[in-house]
């Protein structure tokens, strides 16, 4: 594999497909680019204002529901949908209304898209032919490709002889032997089961490595997005929401829709007390304690109800009072104990106090407990507990898009969800 | 055992209609047919069977020409649907949005007119004095004699005409089922629309095609309705001979015997075509599409 990987990542200028640059540019930048689609006397945004910069061999997702936009963004990298507003920068250089065969970037498809009536070796030569390539150098670029996705023995089949892992890879492989400056990937593991799925995962990555071109990763499924992306971008509704590394994003979720779709998070809306520089306290009850730092990014105020969230595995729980005197604590009651393997799961009732409503409820909590060598079962169902967890992991939310969208948050995936978005 | 012996011919006994179908109208008038083109005798004094193999032979010798011109004018005419229908398909498969269905009705339309009315109409609409001409020659631009009723034209026209939309069909079927995102990976990859069409579009496009020809050559080369309506003694085709051999001569073995000869022609004529594109790539084709 060493060859190949020398020789895929080093001929960029000798064959004379990418003109020198500066190694400074970003791959791929987007500037308020908009997407508006006409039907039937209607307009729907399909994105709104979305501005990306994505470096030069970078893995990059876009992540989100469907309908979110993250397809017609990726799209519109590929020129098969021209932006209604904005600019599409590929180093440096506007491609809007450039057509897809004059772009140099390759796509991936969804359904693949093979050509029925050709082999797979004609399948990934299409593009060399299209560019008139050398029929040696054309052969051995094809070899070379076939032995990268591992199906030399395959050359002379039809697609639809392969399995769907094989005709996946002669996807990938029909695109990469472009040498494109960036390969688009537009949910490529969608329609595989889940063993090939995370078989076809580490094969990316690996690929992708080996490859060093920048990869523009579209799926819906987040564990995907964390395990295979450099940086990720979750959107909603047509706009980026948050884009960052992927423990960034999930251990500091910066809006109450990407806590609530990346990982199972529990959210909680109460109403600031007090502010003690850049922390918040929160209305609790009593021997409870629950404070925030950061609100000075939410820029809640005395008196404002803030939104938190804080991860299910950062809890502990606990049948005692945390001893930590600075730690966040809240009373609650056991409702559900799961048995997850690895772990267990607790849904915890919490009392509601300081709700903004006024009126007293209460939700649950979810909590994750490692059942390591030395774990027992602290707690079973209607056991009165404590929950107990480093300030540092009450993360305030700012309202994101989706809340000045009108979008209902209760209609996100969010599990566990507590509190206030259930009495909203 | 038997409960499981009937279901094991279940499938046999449903397909019985279809096989006394087959041996009724197929198998049965076939083996007459072939009876008859061997036999010797006229209408007065009956047919005889005597194995008189010579029929072949008169036939042929005599009627080559009006083969010949048959085949040439069925290749033709399926040259020109294939010309015109191409295109006509690809429009509809491609640019016919929500009105697809709409537009293939359309293409119908005309079969609900009777095809022997529809020649007709050919026949006043290319009429020496007809609604095309006369106005011409009137103003002076055609000659007077100019004519294009009884001229290979106005047959190969009609063969066309009619046997269009049996193109179109198949060929809009096999279109309608490439899936776009074929279109766009080959945009993806430096074709350009022409050669996105070259390359994608008409190799997926071949079963149809092929199924097209058929549809098209075998009936267009047998037909003597354009001829009879639109032709004149110069555009005899073999299916015009048949006929009169059949009801005016009343030669039934004469004219039983240039059947078979059609038959045979045409059978080697698909064959031959079938294997110079190579049926199992279009099956393949098929089943890929």
């Amino acid at each position: 594999m060493d060859t190949v990987h020398a020789s895929l990542t080093t001929p960029r200028t000798p064959a004379g497909e990418h003109p020198p640059q500066d190694e400074r540019l970003p791959a791929i930048e987007l500037l308020g680019v908009e997407k508006l689609f006409h039907s039937h006397g209607s307009t729907t945004t399909a994105v709104g204002g979305v501005d990306l910069e994505i470096g030069e061999g970078e893995f990059f997702s876009l992540l989100g529901p469907s309908g979110c936009g993250k397809t017609t963004t990726l799209r519109m990298i590929g020129g098969f949908d021209q932006p209604t507003a904005g600019r599409i920068l590929l180093y440096g250089q506007d491609v809007v209304g450039v057509p897809p065969n004059r772009r140099d970037v390759n796509m991936v498809f969804q359904s693949y898209a093979l050509f029925p009536h050709l082999s797979v070796f004609e399948n990934i030569a299409y593009g060399l032919r299209r560019k008139g390539v050398p029929s040696a150098e054309r052969s051995r670029r094809v070899a070379q490709m076939l032995e990268l996705v591992q199906l030399e023995a395959k050359s002379d089949q039809r697609p639809r002889e392969l399995s769907g892992g094989q005709q996946q890879r002669v996807a990938l492989a029909r695109a990469l032997v472009n040498r494109p400056r960036a390969l688009l990937l537009d949910e490529p593991l969608a329609a595989l089961d889940l063993k090939l799925r995370q078989a076809m995962q580490l094969e990316l990555k690996r690929i992708q490595r080996e490859v060093g071109i920048t990869f523009v990763f579209v799926t819906h499924d987040q564990n995907e997005a964390l395990t295979l992306s450099d940086r990720l971008a979750v959107m909603n509704a047509g706009q980026v929401e948050q884009a960052g590394r992927p423990r960034e994003v999930y251990e500091h979720p910066q809006t109450r829709f990407v806590a609530g779709f990346i990982g199972t998070s529990n959210l909680l809306s109460r109403r600031v007390r007090a502010i003690d520089g850049t922390t918040a306290v929160l209305e609790a009850g009593p021997d409870e304690r629950l404070v925030v730092p950061g609100a000075d990014l939410a820029q809640a105020r005395v008196g404002d109800v803030l939104d938190l969230t804080v991860r299910p595995e950062k809890i502990s729980i606990l049948r005692v009072p945390a001893t930590d005197p600075s730690a966040c604590v809240l009373r609650g009651t056991v409702t559900e104990v799961v048995y997850l393997g690895t772990a267990t799961q607790y849904a915890v009732a919490v009392t509601a106090s300081g709700d903004r409503t006024g009126s007293a409820g209460s939700s649950d909590l979810i909590v994750f407990r490692q059942n390591a060598a030395d774990a027992t079962d602290v707690a079973a169902r209607g056991d009165d507990v404590w929950l107990s967890w480093r300030p540092e992991h009450s993360l305030a939310l700012r309202p994101g898009p989706s809340a000045a969208s009108g979008s209902d948050p209760a209609a996100s995936p969010v599990q566990g969800e507590s509190d206030g978005a259930q009495q909203r | 055992m038997n409960a499981r012996l009937g279901a094991r011919l279940a499938p046999y006994w449903l397909a019985l209609p279809g096989w006394l179908w087959l041996l009724v109208f197929f198998v049965i008038p076939i083996v007459v047919m072939l009876s008859l083109s061997t036999q010797t005798g006229d209408i007065l004094t009956g047919f005889s069977q005597t194995w008189h193999w010579q029929n072949y032979v008169n036939g042929w010798n005599e009627f080559s020409t009006e083969f010949l011109r048959s085949l040439l004018y069925g290749l033709i005419a399926t040259v020109l649907c294939i010309g015109i229908g191409f295109p006509v398909a690809y429009w509809i498969a491609f640019y016919g949005g929500n009105h697809k269905s709409s537009l293939l009705f359309l293409l119908l339309l005309p079969f609900f007119v009777s095809f022997v009315i529809r020649t007709q109409s050919w026949n006043f609409i290319l009429a020496d004095d007809g609604m095309v001409l006369s106005p011409l020659k009137n103003a002076g631009l055609v000659s007077p004699e100019f004519h294009i009723l009884s001229t290979p034209v106005a047959v190969i026209g009609g063969l066309t005409y009619n046997f269009l939309p049996f193109m179109v069909l198949p060929i809009y079927v096999a279109l309608e089922r490439i899936e776009p995102a074929l279109l766009e990976a080959s945009s993806d990859l430096y074709a350009s629309r022409a050669a996105s069409l070259r390359r994608v579009v008409l190799p997926l496009s071949m079963p149809g095609v092929f199924a097209g020809v058929l549809l098209t050559f075998v009936p267009a080369s047998s037909d003597f309705v354009n001829a009879t309506i639109l032709g004149g003694t110069n555009t005899t085709m073999i299916g015009n001979v048949i006929q009169t051999e059949y009801f005016t001569n009343l030669d039934y073995p004469v004219a039983a015997a240039l059947s078979f000869i059609l038959m045979g022609g045409l059978l080697i004529g698909v064959f031959a075509y079938a294997r110079t594109l190579g049926t199992g790539d279009i099956l393949d084709m098929a089943a890929a599409s």
